[in-house]
């Protein structure tokens, strides 16, 4: 039987040091989709990403994995579950002390019986398909920035999982490498059949490649919907995320007294 | 006045709760490495690999360094000696003083300096940049993975980086005793052979060596591991390795060789 929702979200609930940071969350995320999950810095995105990999347990709610929910697994279980999913951390992640080829190798080789034969070419089909195969010799620290979140990519999906998660995949990149790293995760997502779910406040780039959005804005999800719908949005939010404003729900300044008061003006008024 | 008195033993106390419960969590952690050593035992490929970084890498200090140490306990040792006559015991000297204490002792602080400190930049600075998450996340575990393989290659390297410390030592001694002042060859090497003793010595100069291996490796893998992930927590917790290492070595030397020589001799 194949399942509808490869993840279902429900009344999330997360607190940081008895702050707040998910309030009541609820989402579903089809199989196949790619997933878009906006909203400003600190607004909770990866934790919600660290809540659905199972690293945190929520202080109420629920995440469910293929019909499992999340934080009720044993560790066997759990790991299990890791298994089937991987993650693109910002800068890769990539084990500094392998080279290209064997961090791609690296779970192959944890947890299969491969023979190397078999290993090395799906190393460098997996390189392939991120257009690195020349670069399975080098180390990480001979990569540039975008070569090595192509190598994460390559990584992440080197045991064909049924779910990647992408935290920020497009921080810090140059134009050429953001729409590379954009249309891989598009068509990985497609040819391997597997979900994608990309935390990022890369508007432009994320609406172009995504097949549905949610923002998330002081824990709670400010709204929702396709890529259309959330480009006609006329919530004040929204709009102000979508065209960059300065100004807007997201104050631009952060909360404090009034500038009178902290220049010492009232009393000299006074 | 009063006021302060009480901020200061709030202090005081803070400070003791916070590091026994950091002596709770390292003895915990260092558990769970033991449990978790399996994988890294029936893969030794992983162990050896970490052996090249921590103890083949740290070979040229120990052979310089014994060298060196050597060579001023055979001059000491001949300057003093050599006042009663009994210059040819310099090789018993050089020979006792290395294997006894100062090549298990000086051999596990250059260990906890060269070694140490980089098992806890290299562990702290993967948990920076957020490796051993990923590793996580793919269901693998750190310990097993990361923290057990460097901890095992620390534990077989010591024994035998001090064994090299002492071996170079006493040849440093011979090259000056024997060779640059002329001590007569013969002496230098039987009363070294007649007076050092297999059990009371060695076996308990490398018993040193072992306990030695397991606490600076333990405390280099769960410095690293606690690191606060930026810049200044993983340079601090390296300055940590090598303190605590160099105090715990010091501290463990007097309580073994209180037990092990008290009265032998």
């Amino acid at each position: 039987m194949t399942i509808e929702n490869l993840v279902e979200i429900k009344d999330l609930n997360f607190s940081y040091d008895k702050r707040p940071v998910l309030k009541g969350v609820n989402m579903t995320m089809p199989r196949g989709k790619v997933i878009a999950i906006m909203g400003g810095s600190g607004c909770g995105k990866t934790t919600l990403l660290r809540l659905i990999g199972g690293s945190v347990t929520p202080s109420s709610g629920y995440v469910k994995v293929a019909n499992q929910v999340v934080h009720e697994l044993s560790r066997n279980e759990l790991f299990r579950l890791r298994r089937k999913m991987s993650m693109l951390f910002q800068f890769g992640a990539l084990f500094t002390d392998l080279s290209v080829f064997d961090n791609v190798a690296f779970q192959m080789r944890e947890h299969t019986d491969l023979p190397e034969s078999v290993i090395r070419d799906l190393v460098l089909m997996k390189l392939h398909s991120v257009g690195l195969r020349g670069a399975h010799n080098l180390m990480p620290g001979e990569l540039s920035g975008g070569m090595a979140r192509r190598v994460a990519l390559a990584r992440s999906i080197a045991l064909d999982p049924m779910l990647v998660m992408y935290d920020e995949p497009f921080a810090g990149l140059d134009p050429i490498s953001l729409s590379v790293i954009g249309n891989l995760i598009r068509r990985l997502t497609d040819a391997l059949g597997m979900t994608s779910i990309v935390v990022t406040h890369d508007v432009h780039q994320s609406l172009a490649i995504v097949d549905y959005v949610y923002f998330i804005s002081e824990g709670v999800i400010a709204a929702h919907g396709t890529p259309e719908e959330v480009e006609k949005s006329v919530s004040p939010f929204v709009h102000q995320f979508v065209h960059s404003e300065v100004d807007g729900p997201v104050p631009f300044h952060f909360p404090a007294d009034t500038y009178a008061t902290d220049l010492n003006l009232e009393n000299s008024v006074a | 006045m009063p006021r302060r008195i009480v901020i200061g033993i709030r202090g005081i106390g803070h400070r003791v709760i916070d590091n026994i419960w950091r002596l709770g969590y390292a003895t915990r952690f260092f558990i769970l490495t033991l449990l978790k050593s399996g994988s890294s035992i029936r893969r030794f490929s992983l162990i050896i690999r970490e052996l090249y970084f921590t103890g083949v890498l740290t070979l040229i200090i120990i052979v310089v360094s014994g060298l060196f140490v050597g060579m001023v306990l055979g001059l000491q040792g001949y300057e003093t000696l050599q006042k009663y006559g009994a210059e040819t015991s310099v090789g018993t000297l050089v020979a006792l003083s290395l294997v006894r204490e100062l090549g298990p002792v000086v051999a596990a602080l250059l260990f906890a300096s060269r070694a140490g400190s980089a098992i806890t930049a290299e562990i702290g600075l993967m948990k920076a940049t957020e490796q051993l998450e990923a590793m996580g996340m793919m269901a693998v575990d750190p310990i097993a993975r990361v923290v057990a393989p460097r901890f095992w290659a620390g534990v077989i390297s010591m024994p035998l980086l001090a064994a090299i410390f002492s071996a170079m030592g006493i040849f440093g001694g011979y090259l000056i005793a024997v060779v640059l002042i002329g001590v007569d060859e013969g002496s230098f090497w039987s009363q070294m052979q007649s007076v050092v003793d297999f059990r009371f010595d060695i076996v308990n100069g490398i018993i040193k060596t072992c306990v030695f291996g397991v606490a600076v490796t333990a405390i280099a893998v769960f410095e690293g591991f606690d690191a606060q992930p930026t810049a200044e927590g993983v340079s601090g917790a390296t300055t940590r390795t090598v303190v605590t290492s160099s105090l715990v070595i010091l501290g463990l030397d007097f309580i073994l060789t209180s037990f092990m020589f008290r009265g032998v001799g």
